[in-house]
């Protein structure tokens, strides 16, 4: 048997008299990232307080009922902002309508393996690059590329469905119909990348025990797999849902700006986030501190999907 | 011992020669390797069938190829023939869906799903398209597995909640309500307590006088006081370095452990191995 010489304990005492730049510096560095960490509480604190303070005056005269009021004049100073919410809850709903099929079932076709990863990881490239191209480009190839192209679509399903409300408008230049579509392509990403890697860390004996048990592939992952990744997939389309909401740029561009709230989704609409967008220019007085009001209840809004998403995925989290 | 000799079949001298799956001269790949060579093996039926043998002899590979469960991992290939009742499992007619239907899986590793202990009980039937009495499915298989009386108050509450044995006895009583003909169980223990351990073999003897089953075990004792059968594999490196695994000897459980013809089984079942 030999012992290993260790150093006597008495070392352990002194240390703190002798000379240790390392020492100094990991207390610079945990002083400083305290610093950092109280300073993003307090931007968001700052953003709270100013957005309360501006409205203060819009939310004194119009109260809870600038959230029923489909009036927005700066003539007569009086405005509401129904047709806006309105218009961001349908967008984003029918952006999620089409974005979460497509997006849960592209992320279960490149876990399945149904594809050599030759060609699964090129398209999960591709994927991820969507999420990378700026709101405003989308914007654009919306207005001119898109939107002409699916025109005709469209005002055949208003010729062949017109009596069904939805559709009973004619499709014009923009409508919140092709906008909720481009949104659909933006917030595709968010889906498809963590619905995926829920669906790749569940554990691979719950897909044997299904196949054991003479399940076909199909019934595999309708059964088991997507039910025991649902709470991610939830928690995939709640983040979408909060980037749907506050989806700015390509929705100004795109939804037409009309202040109504129309059955028709194929007429123009109007968004909180393309509302302020158009407006802020030349706002000021109640009109500011209105505009201020509906950023309030779209943070509002994003704020509670955000907290509602957070839940559901630690939920998910727990049960890994 | 040359592997490609047919060791001695023990099925001729059986009482029972009901043969519910017979293993002709098969040998299993992955891509180019062969993983298990010239496997001869008889399986009959209301036995308990052990695979012992090293690790990387090749015993849980063959015991996927009863079900074909090797389907799903790319390059395995099968050569000679696995008969179920006479129907060759290989032959490209047959659907493997259908063939796992009629024999069941036990894993290593007790895999409920993530649904009530009720759903896990119910899912093999559901997908079978069961149309009878599934209170009465899920009631019969949960008492098949010995897990009845401690579930019973709660079959809402989620698989994952039971402790291990439990949630292996939760396996072993959804692949008995498919109501297969044989039952794979691949190492069904070796996660579990001795406690949790003696209630899965008590079990398996309850079981056998319903269904076939072909245990793998890394736990010699296990085998000797489960099995009727026991097949001993071993595992050989070739020239290249990799291993391929045979079968050496099969015959009654209590020739194998008191009376081996064969020196390997011998050395390996008296613990002078390796």
């Amino acid at each position: 048997m030999t012992s290993l010489t260790t150093a006597p304990a008495e070392t352990l005492i002194d240390s703190s008299t002798k000379f240790q730049p390392e020492r100094q510096i990991n207390q610079i560095f945990r002083w400083l990232t305290i610093a950092l960490a109280v300073c993003v509480g307090l931007v968001l604190l700052w953003i709270t307080y100013s957005l309360l303070l501006i409205a203060l005056p819009a939310i004194r005269t119009f109260g809870l009922g600038f959230l029923t009021n489909s009036t927005w004049n700066p003539v007569e100073e009086i405005y509401g902002v129904f047709p806006q919410i309105y218009g961001t809850i349908l967008s984003s709903f029918l952006a999620l309508l089409f974005a979460v099929p497509l997006g849960v079932g592209v992320a279960v076709f490149l876990t399945e393996n149904f594809l050599p990863p030759k060609i699964l990881t090129p398209i999960a490239f591709i994927m991820e690059l969507l999420a990378a191209i700026p709101s405003v480009v989308y914007g654009l190839w919306g207005i001119f590329v898109f939107l002409p192209a699916i025109r005709p679509i469209l005002q055949g399903i208003n010729r062949a469905f017109g009596w069904i409300p939805f559709f009973s408008t004619t499709p014009g230049g923009r409508h919140l119909f092709g906008a909720s579509l481009v949104l659909a392509i933006m917030i595709l990403p968010t889906i498809v990348a963590i619905s995926r890697d829920t669906m790749s860390s569940l554990p691979p004996q719950l897909r044997q025990g299904s196949y054991g048990l003479g399940a076909t592939r199909w019934e595999t992952i309708t059964r088991v797999l997507v039910p025991a990744g649902l709470s991610g997939i939830i928690g995939s389309v709640m983040l979408a849902l909060g980037r749907a909401l506050g989806e700015t740029m390509a929705l100004a561009m795109l939804v037409g700006n009309a202040n109504n709230a129309n059955i028709s989704w194929f007429s123009p609409a109007s968004t909180i986030a393309s509302l302020i967008a158009n407006q802020f220019g030349e706002a000021s007085g109640l009109q500011k501190s209105s505009l201020f009001y509906g950023a309030l209840i779209l943070m509002v809004l994003t704020l509670l999907v955000n907290i509602l998403a957070q839940m559901v995925v630690s939920r998910f989290q727990q049960v890994e | 011992m040359n592997p490609s000799t047919r060791p001695n079949s023990a099925s001729d001298t059986l009482e029972n020669n009901d043969i519910v799956i017979r293993t002709e001269n098969v040998s299993i790949f992955y891509g180019a390797f062969q993983a298990v060579r010239n496997v001869f093996l008889d399986v009959p039926k209301n036995n308990v069938v052990a695979l012992i043998g090293p690790s990387g002899c090749g015993k849980s590979t063959l015991l996927r190829c009863y079900n074909r469960l090797n389907d799903l991992i790319p390059g395995a290939r099968v050569e000679g023939k696995i008969a179920y009742q006479g129907v060759d499992l290989y032959d490209p007619k047959i659907d493997p869906v259908e063939v796992r239907r009629r024999i069941g899986m036990v894993f290593q590793k007790a895999n409920p799903f993530p649904k009530s202990i009720y759903e896990n009980v119910a899912f093999g039937a559901r997908i079978n398209g069961f149309k009878g009495n599934m209170d009465e499915l899920v009631e019969r298989s949960l008492r098949g597995s010995a897990l009845w009386d401690e579930v019973k108050d709660k079959l809402k509450e989620s698989g994952l909640s039971l402790s291990g044995g439990q949630q292996q006895r939760l396996c072993i009583a959804r692949t008995i309500a498919i109501e297969p003909e044989v039952i794979l169980m691949d190492e069904p223990c070796s996660a579990l307590d001795p406690i949790s351990t003696l209630r899965v073999e008590d079990l398996m003897h309850e079981l056998k006088k319903q269904f076939t089953i072909i245990i793998v075990t890394h736990n010699m004792q296990q085998a000797s006081r489960v099995a009727d059968m026991t097949a001993f594999f071993n595992a050989e490196a070739t020239e290249g370095g990799s291993r391929f695994g045979y079968l050496v000897e099969y015959d009654k459980t209590y020739n194998i452990f008191n009376a081996p013809k064969q020196q390997a089984t011998q050395d390996y079942v008296s613990g002078r191995f390796g």
